[in-house]
C-alpha cells in the first residue's frame, strides 16, 4: 500500500524563489534532488522540506507552499512552474525542461515563498452573488427539472476550483487593475444559466457592468488555454458581454 | 445584558459549512475557522455521489432499506436510531442541494440520475459526474459567501485549532487557535464549538486523504479529554492508483458504472491486459460474491484484493496490483458518467482507461471512528460538538460508499441545530476568561518547547516513519504481536521527536513549527487507533485479526471509547450497541437479501 518509487535517473536542478515575508525581496535558491518515479512537482518541495539545502551546501529553510488534494480539484498549489501557471500536484517533473524553475503566482501578494493570497477571487464571487437565491435550508421538496444538456453546461462551469491560473495569464488583470477576470464572468454565466438563479441576473449583470467588469476584458483570449479544467472562459465572457448589452437596451427602454 | 449566542465551526468542509449555515439562519453569529481557503477542503476529493432513497427507477428503495443496508455495511456497530434518521433525512438532503443548484446527472425527463454503489442492490447513489464532493462543496461555499455578505457569518481562513477551552464546570467556552501567517496565539470566546474537522488518514502517510487531513485538531480535543470512538475502524479503498507522493482515488462509482475488477488466472503472466484472453482472466469479486460482485462493501474487496495479491501472488503487468476495468463499456458514456476520475488516471498515470484497464491497489481513504458523540452530536465535554468525518458515529465498522458525504451534511445539520439551542440556553452566562488564557498559555508553552529543541532528528522524517509503521501494522491485517511492536515503535517516535530541532525558527508562516505540532498529535492518535485494535479481539467490518476470524457479538457488540492520558490511551468497553432497531444478522454478500429489488414485483409496482 506503499510506495517508494526508486529510479535511477540522474538527479534534478530546482530553482525556487524565495521570499520570506511579503516586504522581502525575492531571491532564487537552486536545489539538487533525487529523481523519483512519477515525480511531481509537489515531490520536490517536499524533498527540500526534509533537507532543506541548497546546491552550494548552504543550510535555509523549507520551502513555504499551500497543498492539499494533491490531484487537482481543490487548486491550492498554482504557483508558476517554468513560467507557466499550473498545479504542482499535476505537473510532472518528467514532462519538464531542466533546470525547473518555480516561482509564486505574480497577480497577488506573497505571502511567504510560493504562497499567495488570492481571498480577492472570493470576494469578488461575493460582489457578483455568486449563488442560488434559497429561502432555507430545510425541506422544500426537489428543485427545477433540468435539462442533460444544460446541466453539462453548468456541470463544465461549475468545475472552476479557483486557482488563479486564468487570471495569472490574463494581460488586464492584477493589483493595479480592478478587473474581476474570467473566472468571476464565468460563475455570473452559470448562476444566471439556472432557474432560481436567475433571479439575481439583473443585479448579477449590473455588477459585472460597472468598472472592473465585462468591459475591462481586453480579448486576449489566453484565459481558456490555460484553465486546468478546460473550462470555456471565452465563451463564458462572450455570453456575459451579450447579456449585458441586452440588459442595457432593454433596462434603458424600461425606464 | 445576555451575550448575542456565538458558536464557532472549526472545519470548512461539507459539515463545517453546513453546521455553519444551519446556525446562521437561526440567527446566531458564527466564527468559521479552517487552515485551508474552505473551498479547497477536503470534501472536494469526494468522487462517486451522495446516497438517499429516492427510489426513481422502480425498486421499492426506500429510508428503510436505506438504513438496513447501511447498520449491515457497518457490521452491525452503529448504534441505530441516529443511522435510521440520517437514511430519513438523506432524500431531502439531496433534494435542497438541487435546489441549491449543484448540477447533478440528469435523466431523460430531467430529474436527478441514480446510480448503483458498494453495499446495496438499490441505485441510490445521486452524483454530478464524478465530482460529487466537489459540487456539494461549491454549493456550501456559495451559500456561506451569501451569510457572509450579510455579516453572519466570519471566516478566519488560515487558521488551526489546537484546544477547545473547558471552563471549572467542564463546560467548554471557547478555543485557542494559531493564525498560519503571523503565528499568532489567540483565543476565540463562545457558548458552543462544533469541530469539523474531518479524517486523519495523513497519519498513515500514503492514502486517498489530503494534506491537511492530520487529524490534530481532534487529538487536541482528545488530549482536553474529549471520548475518541472506534478508533480502530479504518477504512481501506479497494481501488487507488498507486503514486510516489498520494494513492489517488479511483471512485467506487467506476464499478457502479459498470467496471469489472479482475487478474490473470496465471499469476505469473505478464501479457498486456486486452491480449489476455476472458477465459484466462480471474474476476474473482463476481465469483465468490455473485449477488453483489464487484460491489461488495469496500473493507471485503480490499481484503480480497490483498488475499489475491499478497498471499496467493498474483500480479498485473509485474505490479501488486489488480485490474479495474471500463474497456468494454462506451467511452462517451464514460465520460460523461465518470469523467473527473478518468481525468485524474490519465493525467497521472498517463493512459486511458477507456482503452487500457487501470491498476490499482487498496489504499487508506476514511475513518469510521472519531470524537464519541451523542446523538445532538455532542461529546463528553457539555458545548462542544462534532461533525462529519471527525465523529464516530454513523458507520459503525465499516463505511459504506456514498454514505459520507450524506453523513457529513446530516451531522452538520444535527450539530448545527443543537449547539444553536446550546448556545441561546448558555449565553446568559460567563466565558471564562481564565479557561480562554489557560489554553492560550498551553499552546504558547508547547511552542516554546518545539521552537527550543535540539538534537539531531528530522521532524520530516519522522512522519515518514510514522506512516511506514501505520501503514505496515495497522490496516488491512492486523496481528496482535504487530500491533504491540506499531505501539511501542510510537512511543519511541515521539521521544525522538521531542530531539529534532526545527530547521525553521521564523516568525512568518513557520510550516515546520506547525508541522511538528500536528506530528505530536497525529501520534497520540494513533496509539489510540492502534491500541484499540490490540484490545479488539475479534474481526467486524474493517477490522480483521487472521487469529480472531469471526465477529463476537456476544464479547464485542460494544464502542471502543478512549481517554486521552499522558502515559497512552485508557480504555472503556461498557458501551453496548443499540441495535432495536433491526437485529444484527451474519453479514453475507453472496447470496441475495430478502429486500433485493425485483423486478416487475409487487413492491415496484406499488412505490
Amino acid at each position: 500500500m506503499e510506495s517508494h518509487g526508486h529510479s535511477t535517473n540522474a538527479p534534478i536542478s530546482v530553482r525556487v524563489m524565495r521570499r520570506d515575508n511579503p516586504d522581502a525581496t525575492p531571491r532564487y535558491e537552486v536545489f539538487q534532488i533525487p529523481h523519483r518515479q512519477n515525480m511531481n512537482v509537489h515531490m520536490c518541495l517536499l524533498e527540500i522540506q526534509e533537507n532543506p539545502v541548497t546546491v552550494e551546501g548552504t543550510k535555509t529553510t523549507p520551502v513555504a507552499w499551500d497543498v492539499n488534494c494533491l490531484e487537482e480539484v481543490c487548486g491550492s498549489c498554482t504557483m508558476i512552474i517554468n513560467g507557466r501557471a499550473r498545479q504542482a500536484c499535476s505537473t510532472l517533473v518528467d514532462t519538464l525542461e531542466k533546470p525547473i524553475t518555480i516561482e509564486p503566482m505574480t497577480k497577488f501578494t506573497v505571502l511567504r515563498d510560493l504562497q499567495v493570497d488570492r481571498s480577492r477571487m472570493f470576494e469578488d464571487l461575493k460582489k457578483t452573488k455568486s449563488w442560488v437565491p434559497i429561502d432555507g435550508t430545510h425541506a422544500l421538496g426537489a428543485g427545477p427539472r433540468y435539462a442533460q444538456d444544460d446541466q453539462l453546461v453548468s456541470y463544465t462551469l461549475s468545475r472552476c476550483m479557483t486557482c488563479g491560473c486564468c487570471v495569472e495569464a490574463c494581460p488586464q488583470y492584477g493589483p493595479g487593475s480592478a478587473f474581476i477576470g474570467p473566472a468571476v464572468l464565468s460563475q455570473v454565466r452559470r448562476f444566471n444559466m439556472h432557474p432560481t438563479g436567475k433571479l439575481n441576473k439583473g443585479e448579477r449583470l449590473e455588477t459585472v457592468m460597472g468598472s472592473g467588469g465585462i468591459t475591462d476584458c481586453g480579448s486576449a483570449q489566453v484565459c481558456a488555454s490555460v484553465c486546468p479544467k478546460e473550462i470555456p472562459l471565452l465563451d463564458s465572457i462572450a455570453v456575459v458581454a451579450r447579456d449585458t448589452t441586452i440588459h442595457a437596451l432593454t433596462s434603458w427602454f424600461g425606464k | 445584558m445576555a451575550n448575542q449566542p456565538r458558536v464557532i465551526v472549526v472545519g470548512g468542509g461539507l459539515a463545517g459549512l453546513m453546521a455553519a449555515i444551519k446556525i446562521a439562519e437561526f440567527g446566531a453569529l458564527v466564527d468559521l475557522l479552517s487552515i485551508v481557503p474552505v473551498k479547497r477542503s477536503h470534501s472536494v476529493c469526494a468522487q462517486g455521489g451522495i446516497n438517499g432513497a429516492v427510489n426513481t427507477k422502480g425498486e421499492g428503495d426506500s429510508p428503510g432499506l436505506h438504513f438496513i443496508d447501511t447498520v449491515k455495511g457497518g457490521d452491525f456497530l452503529a448504534h441505530q436510531p441516529p443511522v435510521r434518521d440520517m437514511c430519513d433525512a438523506a432524500p431531502n438532503i439531496i433534494y435542497m442541494f438541487d435546489r441549491m443548484g449543484v448540477p447533478f446527472t440528469r435523466t431523460a425527463e430531467g430529474l436527478i440520475e441514480f446510480r448503483r454503489f458498494g453495499g446495496t442492490l438499490h441505485h441510490r447513489t445521486a452524483h454530478a459526474g464524478a465530482t460529487t464532493g466537489q459540487q456539494l462543496l461549491y454549493a456550501l461555499d456559495e451559500q456561506v459567501r451569501k451569510f457572509e455578505a450579510e455579516g453572519k457569518i466570519t471566516k478566519y481562513e488560515g487558521w488551526e485549532a489546537f484546544y477547545p477551552s473547558i471552563d471549572e464546570s467542564g463546560r467548554c467556552v471557547g478555543l485557542t487557535a494559531m493564525d498560519l501567517r503571523n503565528m499568532e496565539i489567540r483565543s476565540f470566546a463562545s457558548d458552543a464549538v462544533i469541530y469539523a474537522t474531518g479524517g486523519l488518514g495523513a497519519i498513515f502517510g500514503y492514502g486517498t486523504n489530503s494534506v491537511v487531513n492530520t487529524g490534530a485538531a481532534i487529538a487536541g480535543c482528545y488530549q482536553q479529554g474529549a471520548i475518541y470512538g472506534n478508533p480502530e475502524f479504518i477504512q481501506i479503498h479497494p481501488t487507488a492508483i498507486s503514486g510516489a507522493d498520494k494513492l489517488r482515488l479511483m471512485s467506487e462509482s467506476v464499478r457502479g458504472e459498470g467496471g469489472r475488477v479482475w487478474v490473470p488466472k496465471n499469476p505469473k503472466d505478464t501479457r498486456a491486459p486486452l491480449t489476455i484472453p476472458p477465459a484466462e482472466r480471474w474476476y474473482f469479486l463476481e465469483e465468490k460474491y455473485p449477488a453483489y460482485g464487484n460491489l461488495v462493501p469496500r473493507d471485503v474487496a480490499s481484503r480480497e484484493i490483498h488475499h489475491i495479491v499478497q498471499t496467493l501472488g498474483h500480479r498485473v503487468e509485474g505490479e501488486e496490483a489488480v485490474y479495474l476495468d471500463l474497456t468494454h463499456l462506451d467511452p462517451d458514456y464514460l465520460t460523461k458518467k465518470l469523467g473527473g476520475v478518468l481525468e485524474i488516471y490519465e493525467k497521472f498515470k498517463g493512459h486511458d482507461p477507456r482503452k487500457v484497464p487501470m491498476k490499482v491497489a487498496p489504499a487508506v481513504h476514511y475513518s469510521m471512528g472519531g470524537l464519541w458523540v451523542d446523538y445532538k452530536q455532542m461529546t463528553n465535554i457539555p458545548g462542544l460538538f462534532a461533525a462529519g468525518e471527525c465523529e464516530y458515529q454513523y458507520h459503525g465498522a465499516n463505511r459504506l460508499g456514498a454514505n459520507a458525504l450524506v453523513a457529513c451534511v446530516f451531522g452538520g445539520m444535527v450539530s448545527g441545530v443543537n449547539a444553536f439551542v446550546w448556545a441561546e440556553a448558555n449565553a446568559k452566562k460567563e466565558r471564562s476568561a481564565a479557561a480562554l488564557a489557560a489554553t492560550n498559555q498551553k499552546l504558547k508553552s508547547r511552542v516554546n518547547d518545539v521552537l527550543g529543541r535540539a538534537g539531531d532528528e528530522n521532524p520530516f522524517g519522522i512522519r515518514r516513519e510514522l506512516g511506514q509503521c501505520m501503514n505496515r501494522y495497522v490496516t488491512i491485517v492486523r496481528e496482535n504481536e504487530s500491533l504491540k511492536k506499531a505501539d511501542g515503535m510510537l512511543v519511541d517516535l515521539k521521544k525522538r521527536l521531542a530531539r529534532a530541532p526545527l530547521p525553521d525558527a521564523g516568525p512568518w508562516a513557520n510550516q515546520s513549527l506547525i508541522h511538528v505540532l500536528e506530528l505530536e498529535n497525529m501520534i497520540d492518535l494513533s496509539r489510540a487507533i492502534t491500541q484499540g485494535a490490540l484490545l479488539r479481539d475479534e474481526s467486524r467490518g474493517a477490522h480483521f485479526k487472521p487469529a480472531f476470524p469471526n465477529r463476537d457479538d456476544e464479547k464485542w457488540m460494544r464502542s471502543t471509547k478512549a481517554s486521552y492520558t499522558p502515559d497512552g490511551p485508557k480504555f472503556d468497553f461498557s458501551e453496548t450497541i443499540d441495535t432495536s432497531l433491526k437485529k444484527p444478522v451474519e453479514r453475507r454478500y453472496d447470496v441475495l437479501p430478502e429486500h433485493a429489488p425485483k423486478p416487475g414485483g409487487a413492491a415496484a409496482a406499488a412505490h
